[in-house]
């Protein structure tokens, strides 16, 4: 079979909810280290191809294939992000990073590893002041990056994003944009997000598919030739505003084709 | 300072209360022995104290509330645990279960002597019935609120089944059994002279009853006041209880 050193292989799949297919026939490939973006309209499906990678829904034709083998169910190796954080409300901010660590899975860690593990990703994520902190006393900015910090401590290979930033204002989106960056930087993840702005798709990825209307369909691969590391400058570089202009329209066309389903 | 000042603060009401009730006493519209004044029910409440045994009925009465309130709960995390997860089930038992509830437990107590005879088991049993019924009701509506989220990221950590019971769904479920702990207290409390209507001979509910067939208005009113004041004691310990247990959440008040 081709391309089976791919880390995740799309192969053919379909996804039908009764009558109604949300996902038809999507092939793709992510490699390890690249950082992938599907954009698209909402209920277009991506959140559904996501769930399938995460191992919380099959396909109902073709494959979902990880390392050569299909997904069977969730599991360590994918860490997931919510947009609705999931944080855990009973345990504080340092607890939340260890829950992850404190499972049966990662009992061969030893306990002052786990310890560095914690105080590591507390200071990427800039939390070290709310360690003993209840996640209601946090906000959505810093919900965001304890989710980000709990899944990174239990150290997956896989990042799976599904519009983490989308309930956050837009300067929180911009330092959880680079904070992101940082992140990779230091620790590269082969991720996946899904995002509605055509903007962050290209700062952060790259490669950006292009989903259209239901059901899913990639309707453009798009290399980002960008350099890491960036930095914001490159929101300014006219290459970028080319891109982002001749996306957007994309983009756009798939939006509509979406409103015309209801 | 604050805490003697936050102590007064609660029981200004009260004081309140018993200015209003003298001044209902002594303005005349109530004929003097239809209506005791707070000093003689006090004056009442110290003699039964004193002179007869009024402890033990207390105890009794505490006994079985907190028996009731026990095995109601035993039975109701469970069962409410079940139709909190299961939509179908909740959908089968909601009906039924809210016509169970809706039966007023002193109904229930020809059949409660029939089956259980006149003892402490039947008694008790009526307290259990009022208990689990509220106590379940809250806990599956309080269930069946919590977001699948917690158990997907656990899942995505490595969590096993039994890591996501132990770690996950007990702390969410905690807050739904402390807050059905206090319905279903509250729900004993307000049955517990239904349930000694069997065969009265002792208890706070008793003694009420016997009082009232001699007439006994300060005895009937200092009754009332214990059984009010001991509902209100455990209310605070358990609503305290829930404070410290829960300062995770967002608001404990309900
Ligand atoms: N469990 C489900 N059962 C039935 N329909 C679903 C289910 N999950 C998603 N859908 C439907 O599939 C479509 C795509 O949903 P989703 O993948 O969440 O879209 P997106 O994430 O792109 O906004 C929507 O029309 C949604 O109503
Ligand atoms: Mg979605």
């Amino acid at each position: 079979m081709a391309g089976t050193d791919a880390k995740v292989a799309f192969r053919n799949v379909s996804k039908s909810y009764g009558a109604i297919e949300v996902v038809h026939d999507v092939s793709f490939e992510l490699n390890e280290g690249d950082f992938v973006s599907l954009v698209g309209p909402s209920g277009c499906g991506k959140t559904t191809m996501m769930n399938m990678l995460a191992g919380f829904t099959q396909p109902t034709g073709g494959a979902v294939l990880l390392e050569g083998e299909p997904v069977a169910g969730p599991g360590p190796d994918r860490g997931v992000i919510f947009q609705e954080y999931g944080v855990f409300p009973w345990l504080t901010v340092e607890n939340n990073i260890r829950f992850g660590l404190n499972l049966a899975v990662r009992r061969d860690i030893k306990k002052d590893e786990k310890s560095a593990i914690v105080e590591k990703y507390l200071a990427l994520m800039r939390l070290q002041e709310f360690r003993n902190a209840w996640p209601k006393n946090l906000s959505g900015g810093m919900r965001q990056r304890l989710a980000l910090a709990r899944a990174y401590a239990a150290n997956p290979h896989f990042l799976l994003m599904d519009e983490p930033f989308g309930a956050l204002d837009a300067q929180t989106r911009a330092d959880m944009h680079d904070l992101l960056l940082g992140i990779m930087q230091a620790e590269r993840k082969t991720a996946l997000l899904i995002t509605h702005s055509v903007d962050e798709a290209i700062y952060l990825s790259n490669r950006v598919l292009v989903i259209s209307a239901r059901p899913s369909r990639i309707v453009d691969d798009v290399h980002i030739p960008f350099p890491f590391p960036r930095t914001r400058d490159l929101l300014d570089d006219k290459e970028f505003i080319a891109l982002r202009r001749r996306m957007r329209d994309l983009v756009m066309k798939q939006y509509a084709d979406q409103l015309a389903l209801r | 300072m604050s805490r003697l000042a936050d102590a007064l603060w609660r029981l200004a009401p009260f004081a309140c209360v018993v200015a209003l009730w003298y001044g209902v006493k002594w303005s005349g519209i109530f004929s003097p022995g239809l209506l005791p004044a707070p000093h003689e029910v006090a004056i009442a409440l110290f003699e039964r104290l004193r002179y007869n045994n009024f402890l033990i009925d207390i105890w009794l009465s505490v006994q079985r509330v907190l028996l009731g309130l026990l095995f109601g709960m035993i039975c109701a995390v469970p069962v409410g645990f079940l139709i909190g997860w299961n939509r179908r089930l909740r959908r089968f038992v909601d009906p039924l279960i809210n016509f169970f509830r809706a039966l007023p437990p002193i109904a229930l107590i020809p059949l409660v002597i029939v089956y259980l005879g006149i003892g402490e088991i039947a008694k008790v049993a009526i307290l259990f019935y009022a208990a689990f019924f509220a106590a379940v009701i809250v806990m599956y509506e309080g269930m069946s609120q919590i977001s699948p989220i917690y158990i997907k990221v656990s899942r995505t950590l490595g969590a096993t089944d039994f890591e996501i019971f132990t770690k996950v769904i007990v702390p969410l479920t905690l807050p739904h059994v402390l807050t059905a702990a206090r319905v279903a207290l509250g729900v004993a409390w307000a049955t517990l002279v239904a349930s000694e209507l069997v065969a009265a001979q002792n208890g706070i509910g008793a003694v009420i009853q016997n009082a009232s067939a001699f007439f006994n208005l300060p005895v009937i009113y200092a009754g009332i006041i214990t059984i009010g004041f001991f509902a209100l004691l455990m209310d605070t310990l358990l609503r305290a209880a829930s404070r410290r247990l829960l300062s995770w959440q967002d608001s404990v008040e309900h």
